[in-house]
């Protein structure tokens, strides 16, 4: 395979991975707002609070830094979703009665207390210079990058489908149900003897735990952290990709991951491409106002995303 | 269906009362919505609660189903005192309510919407969705059959597969009904079943609820279909200003004074 190919594909599967990562944190999200009406604004600090977790948790000791355990990768890994859902799940019990726009105001309040502390809390997160030489799964293919590419992909696109697999399980299914009644109208579903307090905690546990999980996946194949990662666009990033691609679907969340990832590097490359060095951090907002013209775009003629809920919720009523 | 099925004979003696309130009152600040309200109902038994807009009927619903708790007084459900107990803790107890303005989930099918009322359903907890699927889908499959049999019932089972969206007014509460109906319920309050609804779906609503309360469901409705309350009800309460003005035989309460004073005023000295 020639050089040029092989680049080309080392970036299609770094790509791969990207939006994958995206992908699930997006998983994540749908629960919460598509399944549930939980408007979470505060992505990127649940997807913060996992990758620093398992990053800490597997990283060797650096002086002056808490964590360096170096513990193996799934522990990490777990640790990180754990971490997401107890987060989650105490940000939640304490917001999880507002209504939806104090909800929103609130999780953005916990994404800048986590932005603040990943930025100030040098002992723990490293601050602006955040955590590097964090453990990657197949550190020992990085001498052979298309290898090392294609591995992580696979690797991340299992983990995916296992999340995929199990939301999917969730969604079809009673629980999901009384989910999309609360969602609608929750007093009748209190009248139906749904405690909407309970279900609405539980959604927000286990979508923060996804998101969680995303943090822990990027930073174990990126091999770095910081604060940068997390920025408020993260947030608006994944909730494109959610409205895009169907609120409601997971295949749509994914579908929407691609696209949105897509028009993301597609405008690197061409701005990258029409404009001087010197203008290329100007010229960086344009791609934030495209994803914002496809959202106005998908708003105004499919609303309901690329692919939108299905009527019928469980899977056992499919015959 | 168990309400249909398994009916309660009927006995001489008065029967212990299902659903109570005893001197209920709810304030909101200085307006007194329910004043003092006593109330009772037994199984089998239809019982219509009229009065002009604003005498408080719909708060003592609120009141009795557990979405308000009220300012004073006791609601007893099945002899147990629950005023202090949630809506969805009271529909466990075996109080069902449908809504003035039926509120359907519209997204999702009628089906789902009725299978929604099912109570204990381990299919609507998280864990056994992922470590016991073999028992979830037994649920699910009894809960289908059954939510069929009550839409049949109700007459909707053409309709089981549209979303809830699609339905007419009336449909919608026929809809209310049958969810309700799903969790079971020893008494049922709904607000005003014939609001709104086509004369040939009315008399539906009418014949089902008859067949309902002959299976032993007690039924306590808010109605202004003066028709409907004397074709049903065995009794009447009527409120005003927050209070029970009178009780009696539907023809009874009609022809009191005081209620056509309370429904169109007092006359022109």
């Amino acid at each position: 395979m020639s050089g040029a190919w092989t680049g080309w594909l080392a970036y299609a599967a770094s790509f791969g991975v990207m939006v994958l990562i995206q992908g699930v944190a997006c998983l994540g999200l749908n629960l919460q707002w598509g399944q549930t009406g939980l408007f979470n604004v505060g992505v990127a600090g649940f997807v913060a609070v996992g990758a620093y977790t398992s990053a800490l948790l597997t990283s060797a000791a650096v002086d002056g830094r808490l964590g360096g355990y170096e513990l193996p990768l799934v522990i990490g890994v777990v640790a990180a979703m754990a971490a997401g859902g107890l987060v989650s799940a105490a940000v939640g019990a304490l917001t999880l009665r507002l209504r939806s726009d104090y909800l929103a105001i609130a999780t953005f309040g916990i994404a800048v207390v986590v932005d603040l502390v990943a930025r100030n809390a040098a002992g723990l997160t490293g601050g602006t210079l955040g955590i590097s030489f964090i453990p990657r799964p197949f550190e020992a293919l990085a001498e052979r990058p298309l290898t090392f590419a294609l591995a992580t992909f696979a690797l991340v696109a299992a983990v995916t489908l296992l999340a995929y697999l199990l939301l999917e399980r969730l969604v079809a299914s009673p629980w999901g149900r009384v989910l999309r009644a609360i969602r609608e109208d929750e007093r009748a579903a209190a009248s139906l003897g749904k405690s909407a307090a309970s279900y609405r905690l539980q959604a927000f546990t286990v979508g923060g735990a996804l998101m969680g999980l995303a943090g822990a996946l990027q930073a174990h194949t990126l091999g770095f952290i910081s604060p940068e990662n997390f920025a408020a666009a993260v947030t608006f990033q994944v909730w494109a990709m959610l409205v895009v691609g169907g609120t409601g679907n997971n295949r749509g969340v994914l579908l929407g991951a691609l696209l949105v990832s897509a028009l993301w590097s597609a405008t690197g490359l061409a701005t990258a491409a029409a404009f001087p060095p010197e203008e290329q951090a100007r010229a960086a907002a344009l791609r934030i106002v495209a994803i914002g013209v496809l959202l106005s775009a998908t708003i105004l003629w499919r609303p309901r995303g690329l692919l939108g809920e299905r009527t019928a919720v469980s899977r056992h009523l499919d015959d | 269906m168990k309400a249909a099925t398994d009916p309660v004979p009927p006995t001489a003696a008065a029967p212990a009362p299902i659903l109570e309130a005893i001197r209920v009152s709810r304030r909101f600040g200085g307006l007194v919505a329910v004043d003092e309200v006593s109330l009772s109902i037994a199984a089998g038994e239809v019982v219509g609660l009229i009065g002009p807009n604003g005498a408080g009927k719909s708060t003592l619903f609120d009141v009795l189903a557990g979405e308000r708790q009220p300012s004073a007084g006791q609601v007893l459900l099945r002899g147990r005192r629950v005023e202090r107990e949630p809506a969805e803790a009271r529909l466990a107890g075996g109080l069902g309510r449908t809504f003035q303005i039926p509120r359907p989930f519209g997204a999702l099918s009628v089906l789902e919407n009725v299978m929604l009322g099912a109570a204990h359903h381990p299919g609507e907890r998280l864990w056994p969705n992922l470590f016991a699927p073999t028992r979830v889908a037994a649920a699910e499959r009894a809960a289908r059959a059954r939510a069929l049999e009550i839409l049949a019932f109700l007459g909707l089972e053409a309709l089981a597969k549209e979303p809830a969206r699609v339905l007419s007014g009336g449909q919608r509460k026929l809809l209310e009904l049958a969810r309700v109906l799903m969790a079971e319920p020893a008494v049922v309050l709904l607000d005003e079943p014939a609001a709104g609804v086509h004369p040939t779906l009315m008399q539906t609503i009418v014949e089902r609820l008859a067949t309902l309360a002959r299976g032993g469901l007690a039924v306590l409705l808010i109605e202004h279909h003066l028709g409907l309350i004397a074709e049903l009800c065995a009794r009447a309460v009527v409120m005003a200003e927050g209070r029970v003005l009178c009780v009696g035989t539907p023809a009874a309460v009609l022809a009191d004074a005081r209620v056509a004073e309370a429904y169109v005023g007092r006359p022109a000295a």
